[in-house]
């Protein structure tokens, strides 16, 4: 079948991740009392960024190879 | 510390998710064109998508509440369920049972049964599966619907509207393809969402150290204390190694149609008998994610601070049911909330649509082919489409049903425990000798669910009235708790159903000859060893892998 499932998986945590670092840089810092004191928003923003971003590489890498 | 509640950014990450999931179900629209791609995906879809597809098809929405709950209530003994139970289940369905399964191309479980036995035992086995696809998946949007109303005060059947509407756009769209590429993209949003929870609970209670110092030596050891059944689940070594390991897990995971079609689907014979144990690998992990945070809430709660986190209470007793969203509202800033929410919605969307796919499949291809005799590939798509819509319409009926009586879920979890060990000693039995017949098969499964039933109505738990949850007809045997008393109804169950299955094949003669019963009994079937593929791939390597992993998890918790 000629559909990647790696391409939308990436996008989305991409996306996601994304979203996270952002709100975590630059969105309301006292909530994280709540989360321990740490930016945990952020932390989760930039692992799930990194695996979006490894998912659409790997996805690219097999669009060329085919 | 004040209740959170949702902003704009949780509802982007929720609304983005959303349209992902339709997406999909659109994208796969035009490979979807015959009713094999539509109850079976063409067979065409690569090892790691269907093994990914295989575990999160049983992650429902109610599996992670209760995990998470049994986590809070038995300790680190729930962790039996993975390790012992469905692990080594899932290894043995991909090296012993699959080659039969894939390779008979039989397009679902009771049409196996069909080919391996007759039309009624496929009877027997299609409608009780039909019947429990279809309440297991109103039980479960019930369960979320109620959920998301007590949590976030949403309507509860515009909830119960909105999810189904949902999942039937991308299944009548990309059929069982799409149902599968989706719940591989669920099993990604399950972790991403809930794994935080266990790093911040776990910092919480002062790391595992911390967790030991909490909790009672019950809590922490999954074998120390089974040497009686004086442990956390009220079940003695044999009883966890019998009655879970082996019948209710091994009933579940290898004859279940909503998992194995997973398997069905396919692209090789390789990447079938991979499947299970693809997927037994993030599966055996999982018990940090969803055990760890329940055995932590309980650990909070039994050394309470103030402001901390403690288990909700109902009616004075600790709602174990609520451990996991309560623990996500405190824990959680925005942003990880929406996408912890997101996770759970998509939970539920997984596993309702693996029972809508194999609902599909057994009423058009087991029941309305078989009853109403040859029909055309258009006419078996139009037939899968209607169930769709009318097994989805049926499940929300359901969700109903479970809405107004209670005990109803009591109900049903005790049909799907009668109907299971029955079915996989016949599975056994057909699959590993020649000699098992058709009037064993259907007695053994009539005579075993029978069994179950007059044994569920003989014993009860400690401290339950007589009724619904067992001892209705004479209370005589008493177990220490319910789930004790669960693993010895399967067990019984079990035996019944194999031994009137070998005494009567034994007595009476066999139907088919070895011809007829290529590729659907073991020692007759082309094994498939996979030397075509690298050795590290291939099927009994890679389980005998993650078997002893899991030993060595087995051993590290003691």
């Amino acid at each position: 079948m000629q559909f990647d499932l790696r391409f939308p998986i990436g996008l989305l945590f991409s996306v996601y991740g994304v979203l996270l670092l952002v709100y975590g840089l630059v969105g309301d810092q006292e909530q994280y009392a709540r989360s321990l004191n740490l930016n945990i928003n952020l932390v989760w923003g930039i692992v799930m960024l990194c695996f979006g971003l490894a998912m659409l590489f790997f996805a690219r890498r097999g669009a060329k190879k085919s | 510390m004040h209740v959170n509640s949702l902003n704009l950014l949780d509802y982007s990450i929720l609304g983005i998710y959303l349209v992902f999931v339709i997406g999909i179900g659109f994208a796969l629209k035009r490979f979807t064109r015959s009713a094999e791609d539509f109850f079976l995906s063409g067979r065409a879809i690569p090892g790691w998508v269907t093994g990914l597809a295989f575990i999160s098809a049983n992650l429902g929405a109610q599996e992670l509440i209760g995990m998470a709950a049994s986590g809070a209530e038995y300790g680190i003994m729930t962790a039996h369920f993975y390790w012992v139970g469905a692990i080594p289940a899932m290894v043995f369905l991909g090296i012993f049972m699959m080659p039969m399964y894939y390779g008979s191309k039989a397009r679902s479980v009771p049409e196996y049964l069909k080919m391996r036995y007759d039309e009624r035992t496929r009877a027997f086995n299609s409608v009780s599966f039909a019947f429990m696809a279809i309440f297991s998946s109103g039980i479960s949007m019930h369960a979320l619907a109620d959920l998301l109303d007590a949590l976030l005060g949403w309507n509860y059947y515009v909830c119960l509207v909105v999810t189904s509407v949902i999942v039937l756009a991308y299944v009548l769209k990309g059929g069982l393809s799409s149902a599968i590429y989706n719940e591989v993209l669920q099993f990604f949003m399950i972790v991403f969402g809930i794994a935080p929870l266990a790093y911040l609970a776990l910092k919480d209670i002062g790391g595992w150290e911390g967790l030991v110092a909490k909790l009672d030596p019950g809590r922490m050891h999954s074998w120390a204390e089974a040497g009686s059944d004086k442990n956390p689940l009220g079940v003695p070594w044999y009883g966890i190694l019998f009655g879970l390991g082996f019948v209710l897990s091994f009933g579940y995971w290898c004859t279940n149609f909503a998992e194995v079609q997973r398997a069905l689907a396919a692209n090789s014979m390789g990447a079938a008998r991979r499947t299970p144990i693809i997927g037994a690998i993030p599966k055996m992990l999982f018990p940090a994610i969803i055990i760890l945070p329940g055995m932590i809430a309980f650990g909070l709660t039994s050394d309470a601070v103030a402001g901390g986190y403690t288990i909700p209470l109902r009616e004075g007793a600790l709602n174990y049911n609520q451990v996991l969203p309560s623990m996500i509202f405190h824990y959680f800033p925005n942003g990880l909330l929406g996408l912890a929410l997101t996770a759970l919605m998509a939970s539920f969307m997984s596993g309702m649509a693996a029972n809508v796919t194999a609902f599909n499949t057994v009423w058009t291809y087991d029941i309305y082919q078989t009853l109403g005799g040859k029909r055309s590939d258009a006419e078996l798509l139009t037939m899968g489409k209607i169930a769709t819509v009318g097994g989805i319409v049926l499940a929300m009926g359901s969700a109903l049903i479970a809405s107004k009586y209670n005990n109803i879920m009591s109900i049903l979890q005790l049909v799907f425990g009668f109907v299971n060990a029955p079915l996989f000693a016949t599975f056994l039995l057909g699959m590993f000798t020649r000699r098992s017949n058709n009037t064993g098969a259907f007695w053994g499964l009539l005579v075993g669910t029978a069994s179950a039933v007059v044994f569920h109505g003989l014993c009860f738990a400690t401290g339950n009235p007589a009724g619904i949850k067992g001892g209705w007809l004479r209370p005589v045997i008493e177990f220490p708790k319910e789930m004790a008393q669960s693993f010895w109804v399967a067990i019984i169950a079990f035996s019944v159903t194999f031994l009137v299955n070998a005494g009567l094949s034994l007595v009476t003669r066999r139907n088919k000859t070895d011809a007829e019963l290529r590729g659907l009994v073991y020692s007759l079937t082309d094994k498939h060893r996979g030397h075509e593929e690298h050795w590290l791939l291939r099927p009994a390597v890679l389980g005998t892998f993650i078997l002893i992993a899991v030993v060595i998890l087995n051993l590290i918790f003691w």
